[in-house]
């Protein structure tokens, strides 16, 4: 971890706190949130639903409408602070050196305009190509993203595509600009399984290709783990682990990270009840003092219902917010 | 091409099987037909004195006694030709439900769109207007605004627009909320549009299928709302006899037998807010994916 952070970092994020408030109080879903990424890598931000993944995405690209508000915080893209930067610099960052790709490709495509108007509208904003530039850009990043017949494709409206399909374009959307990093929210989630695998395959050759860095929000281990360099594993707004991929998946320290690894189905051991976190999320509008994972914990103690635990190192690469931190081979 | 497409299609398949909405089209074009061809239809100008003769006054319709072949539909009380007086009537009465329906889709797509997406102060503003507004009969605020201006074709625009804008902007509004939570207004926003262009280019296009049914019944709803400011004598000026004046000006005389005079200008706003309003149901029928 030292010498990540003596490497001066492309994305930084440091104690973010993004709250919402709403009529029956105040929710943080993002409660002192801090990671980093380098240039080129991938970093998996894992959680379950309502853990404020989505809401770290939005908050980095300055994009939490009200009640919401980043209450404190830095966001760090080299070195500059996007928290404090005004709405006109915040728009030429989304898209041009941050964009996004969303979970369901259906409804993130415009249905009344063309593929190809979609596609240009990004390049005509960030971009001073003409015309006939912006073309040949879209279509070579349609031909990247594996459509084949691009230059016809174009014209050809989102309905007349398939969801497989509709989400390269997205990914081709958010790539053409050439940004710095993608944020890819939950980018598979609405895809079949053998689709999943083919759009993970081309998101990584797309940002391996461009030296590009991702941010992938998602729920799913298994296809983190495919994915990322590291990973930062978040549980009501905190971070409660992170550390390196191999590490984290081997051997995670905090009981929170191995439920989440537990609970994935193996196949070699078929009569085996599926493993499974017991109870769930709290309520974030009211989060009990100490530990807020403490109630679902098996190695949950007096003191975790005292003290907050602090994000410290553990064995290899891993950080962890636990006070009785799992040993590696140690089984919760 | 586009022709052949339009044959082959979902809503031509539909219009040739539905009676209303051929009669209403038919009545329409009608009405189209003559707004724009009227004045070479008929060969005296109403509203030129010079070709008046006091003489023809209150001429009955040609097929009852003492009926006159040059005024088929009978003449009033300056020997004024009421079919003329309809043909002519009809252009002011069709004009003003198109302009102001024009004015006030204009003006209430904006205002909803504004308070859709921005939400807010804003929007509270806009909505209690809109809901204070709606709480009156339409033709209350006209009537109420038509005093407070005075008469005239450009007061009883003014006064339309102000009581139309509010559908259009409350249809707006929720069509705007759920269309800005679709994932491609986020997209377009990720990707650093301004938020003119993504209400422009992104929302805009996607919340105006409802406003063409709305705007269609709106025309006839504004024909009889104006034909009644006009009939109450507080809308058009009686230089430029809309339907209803024409109506008003009969009205007098409708009592002593002379009842050509009201009711044939009646008849022709009937006929074109009852050609309308077919129109309009097949169209709403048509476009609302609900009703399928």
């Amino acid at each position: 971890m030292k010498e990540q952070a003596a490497l001066k970092p492309l994305l930084a994020v440091r104690d973010l706190r993004t709250y919402f408030h709403t009529f029956s109080g105040i929710v943080k879903a993002v409660n002192g949130v801090s990671f980093e990424i380098g240039k080129g890598e991938v970093m998996g931000l894992v959680g379950e639903s309502g853990g404020g993944k989505s809401v770290v995405g939005f908050s980095i690209l300055g994009l939490i409408d009200s009640p919401g508000k980043i209450e404190a915080g830095e966001i760090l893209l080299d070195g500059e602070d996007l928290v404090q930067a005004g709405e006109a610099r915040l728009r030429e960052i989304r898209g041009r050196d941050i964009s996004m790709v969303f979970q369901d490709p259906m409804t993130s495509l415009n249905p009344l305009h063309t593929v190809g108007r979609q596609m240009d509208e990004v390049l005509r904003l960030h971009t001073d190509l003409d015309t006939k530039a912006r073309k040949q850009a879209c279509v070579e990043m349609l031909e990247s993203v594996g459509i084949s017949r691009a230059s016809k494709r174009l014209s050809a409206y989102p309905h007349q595509f398939s969801g497989g399909m509709r989400q390269r374009v997205v990914i081709a959307i958010a790539m053409l600009a050439q940004p710095r990093i993608i944020i890819a929210d939950e980018p598979t989630t609405a895809l079949d399984v053998t689709i999943q695998s083919q759009i993970l395959k081309l998101m990584r050759a797309q940002i391996a290709k461009k030296d590009a860095s991702m941010i992938l929000i998602t729920h799913d281990l298994a296809v983190v783990s495919e994915m990322a360099d590291h990973i930062t594993v978040l549980y009501c707004g905190n971070v409660v682990e992170r550390g390196n991929t191999r590490d984290l998946i081997e051997a995670a320290s905090h009981p929170y990270t191995r439920g989440l690894i537990d609970s994935i189905p193996d196949t070699s051991n078929r009569h085996e009840r599926l493993n499974q976190i017991p109870g769930s999320v709290p309520d974030i509008r009211n989060l009990p003092r100490g530990c807020n994972f403490r109630d679902r914990c098996p190695r949950a103690q007096a003191l975790c219902a005292k003290k907050e635990p602090a994000l410290t190192p553990q064995h290899a690469t891993l950080w962890a917010a636990c006070h009785f931190p799992l040993k590696p081979g140690e089984s919760a | 091409m586009p022709m052949t497409r339009f044959l082959s299609s979902e809503f031509f398949h539909n219009y040739k099987r539905s009676a209303s909405a051929i009669i209403g089209s038919t009545l329409m074009l009608l009405f189209a037909f003559a707004v724009i061809a009227g004045p070479f239809l008929v060969a005296q100008n109403p509203y030129d004195i010079a070709a008046l003769d006091l003489m023809d006054s209150y001429k009955p319709p040609i097929w009852l006694e003492g009926g006159d072949p040059r005024f088929p539909l009978g003449t009033d009380g300056q020997g004024r030709d009421v079919w003329a007086s309809i043909l002519y009537g009809a252009r002011i009465s069709v004009f003003i439900g198109l302009v102001a329906m024009v004015a006030s889709c204009t003006i209430g797509t904006l205002l909803g769109l504004i308070a859709g997406f921005y939400g807010g102060i804003i929007d509270s503003v806009i909505m209690r207007i809109a809901d204070i507004q709606l709480s009156f009969p339409s033709i209350l605020i006209a009537l109420f605004l038509m005093s407070a201006v005075g008469t005239g074709v450009d007061k009883v625009l003014i006064a339309l627009t102000a009581v139309g804008w509010v559908v259009y902007a409350r249809t707006v509004r929720g069509s705007t909320l759920s269309e800005i939570e679709k994932e491609y207004v986020q997209a377009a926003r990720v990707a650093g549009l301004p938020n003119s262009k993504i209400i422009r280019k992104h929302v805009l296009p996607n919340v105006l299928t409802p406003l063409i049914v709305i705007g269609t019944i709106q025309v006839g709803t504004f024909v009889l709302i104006e034909a009644s400011l006009s009939f109450l004598g507080v809308g058009v000026p009686i230089t430029q006899p809309s339907l209803g004046l024409l109506i008003k000006n009969g009205f007098d005389v409708l009592f002593s037998g002379l009842w050509w005079t009201s009711v044939f200008p009646g008849f022709a706003i009937m006929m074109l807010v009852f050609g309308i309003n077919l129109f309009g149901d097949f169209l709403r029928d048509e476009l609302n994916p609900r009703l399928k």
